[in-house]
């Protein structure tokens, strides 16, 4: 299997800051007993989440839409829908309080410390752009590299991407792409600019399960090389036990189960989780497989 | 029941044999003319037993929704044939397809409710309608539609609201009872839970469980192997247009023999985290891709 590394030239090797799994592990980013209400309607939507996130280690928050793991992942990102407001706790990246960022200090962090990939990606891609010319413009803004060299960093990070034919992708219209290839491209650009964290918020939903599987393993990959920290957001508790050390399970704004994912699929406690648990024990393939073949 | 069915429907009498509900062979369906014609689905053959519930899987553009489409008679194969419930039905022209379907024999459910759920007319009167159009007596009909809606666990009180008024998952349980109301041989699931909470999607499966008691046989397409999985008796995987393996649903899942079902196997997320599988499925899409 190719790897970050194999991929990118020497002398361009993602540079994603402590990810050395033999150096300190300080949190890259830390969310304490963080509270969201909506103004307009002065509720209090998210009651409360609080985790810690270090160089290579994935949360998993799991939850049915409007259980508040949106909510909680865009005020990570500084992006609330207008009349959110975070109204308790605090949220820490790289150890800096968030609340106290400027609009500027926010551009500067996006990207290059914090990133996201979400649901649907031809929606944050412009339609009449070629799909290069948009990461190679990442690229120019964030990293200050001259046309040229964007351009050859935006066809390594395809093919960091695992995109078969990178160049070839490059000059393509993202209406040319499928489902799968667009996601690719998204988290190409995502990471174009070497962050330390990045959020997959239902990244892989729209996806075909073996689809979503290539993107999971992306993930994986990109985590195990590169020292990325992942937050993995998703309503199937099957995605987030792929790849997560730590599950979070929320429920209308209120986390109902936290805990290392080992013990959260193990010995559930909150019947909502055990409920999530039983559709997989009942309707999904784990009541056929055989437990000898278990690893 | 069929002995009423004959009674109230005529042509629906012939189609209550003891034989499989559906049986699909060879089937070829082409989309577009001369040099855009594509194959949709090539050489697909099927036979579906009464009371059996039949998983079949398959990803964007395998052709599930083209089988679904033909054997309901929105689709006509370019070669093959359709027998169900022991009539042969690959000839039919429109009006006998329209028949088929208004007979209540067969019934079908969508992944949007809305689709199969007129927006104007109350939970009450959509429920009602396939059994007026199949000539049942209106007293009889109101009767049969309230047991099907306590059998799906909805409350009375939803059959004066709009389809609109409800949640997704009310909603996707009437489209269910719609569906059954006519104690229909045969029901064609197109990704019936896909869009629903884990709550509403476990309440579903439940009660499609349940209809194996009643000899409905189900036909259940998914592209995601784990939804299917835990209510089959058999599953079939349809890859580009064939249906490259079939077979009970505990033998696919343990020992799928052809590359794409293992992929689709390894790819299903499951509890049971195996990052070690990660080399295996990167081998299968190389194979594949090959």
């Amino acid at each position: 299997m190719a790897t970050l590394s194999d991929n990118l030239a020497p002398e361009e090797t993602l540079d994603l800051g402590p990810g050395d799994p033999t150096g300190p592990r300080r949190p890259v980013l830390s969310l304490h007993d963080v509270r969201i209400s909506d103004q307009a309607g002065g509720r209090e939507i998210v009651h409360g989440v609080s985790f810690t996130l270090t160089p290579g280690r994935v949360v998993g928050i799991v939850g049915e839409s409007g259980s508040g793991k949106t909510l909680t992942c865009r005020a990570a990102l500084g992006i609330l829908p207008a009349h959110f407001e975070v109204t308790g706790g605090s949220i820490e990246i790289r150890g800096t309080d968030i609340a106290d960022l400027s609009p500027a200090q926010w551009t500067a962090l996006r990207g290059t410390t914090i990133s996201a990939v979400f649901q649907d990606p031809a929606s944050y891609l412009n339609p009449s752009l070629r799909v290069g010319a948009q990461i190679a413009e990442v690229v120019r803004v964030k990293k200050k590299l001259p046309r040229r060299a964007a351009r050859r960093r935006a066809v390594d990070l395809l093919r960091a991407v695992h995109l078969r034919e990178p160049e070839l992708v490059y000059g393509q219209y993202p209406h040319e792409l499928s489902g799968g290839m667009l996601q690719r491209v998204l988290i190409a650009a995502a990471i174009a600019a070497d962050p330390h964290i990045l959020i997959a918020d239902e990244a892989t939903t729209a996806l075909d399960v073996t689809v979503q599987a290539e993107i999971l393993d992306l993930l994986a990959d990109l985590r195990e090389q590169a020292g990325l920290a992942l937050v993995v957001v998703s309503h199937d508790l099957a995605v987030v036990a792929q790849l997560c050390d730590e599950v979070l399970v929320m429920q209308q704004g209120e986390v109902v189960e936290q805990g290392p994912a080992e013990r959260v699929l193990h010995d559930p406690r909150h019947d909502y989780t055990r409920l999530l648990i039983a559709e997989h024990e009942q309707y999904g393939l784990e009541k056929f497989l055989d437990p000898k073949e278990e690893t | 029941m069929s002995a009423e069915l004959s009674q109230e429907e005529p042509s629906a009498g012939a189609l209550t044999g003891g034989g499989p509900v559906l049986e699909v062979s060879g089937l070829e369906v082409h989309y577009g003319l001369r040099r855009r014609r594509r194959r949709a689905l090539h050489g697909v053959s099927l036979s579906v037993a009464p009371g059996e519930t039949v998983g079949l899987i398959g990803e964007t553009g395998s052709g599930k929704s083209t089988l679904a489409r033909t054997v309901l008679g929105l689709v006509r194969a370019s070669a093959g044939s359709i027998v169900i419930g022991g009539q042969n039905v690959t000839a039919y022209s429109r009006r006998q397809w329209r028949g088929l379907r208004r007979s209540g024999v067969v019934q079908y459910v969508f992944q949007d409710p809305l689709r199969s759920l007129d927006p104007d007319l109350t939970i009450e009167a959509s429920l009602t309608e396939p059994l007026l159009i199949r000539g049942t007596a209106a007293d009889e009909a109101a009767a049969r539609v309230r047991a099907y809606v306590s059998r799906m666990r909805l409350s009375e009180d939803l059959l004066d609201r709009l389809p609109g008024e409800l949640s997704g998952g009310q909603r996707q349980r009437v489209a269910v009872a719609r569906a059954l109301v006519t104690e229909p041989r045969l029901v064609i699931l197109d990704e019936p839970v896909s869009a629903l909470d884990s709550a509403n999607r476990v309440q579903i499966l439940r009660i499609l469980k349940e209809l194996r008691a009643d000899g409905t046989a189900l036909v259940f397409i998914s592209h995601d192997l784990g939804s299917v999985a835990g209510i089959a008796d058999r599953i079939g995987v349809l890859y580009q247009g064939e249906l490259v393996e079939t077979g009970a649903a505990r033998d696919v899942v343990n020992h799928p023999g052809h590359a794409y079902t293992r992929l689709l196997v390894n790819s299903a997320p499951t509890l049971r985290a195996a990052p070690a599988d990660r080399a295996e499925r990167e081998a299968l899409r190389a194979l594949l891709h090959a």
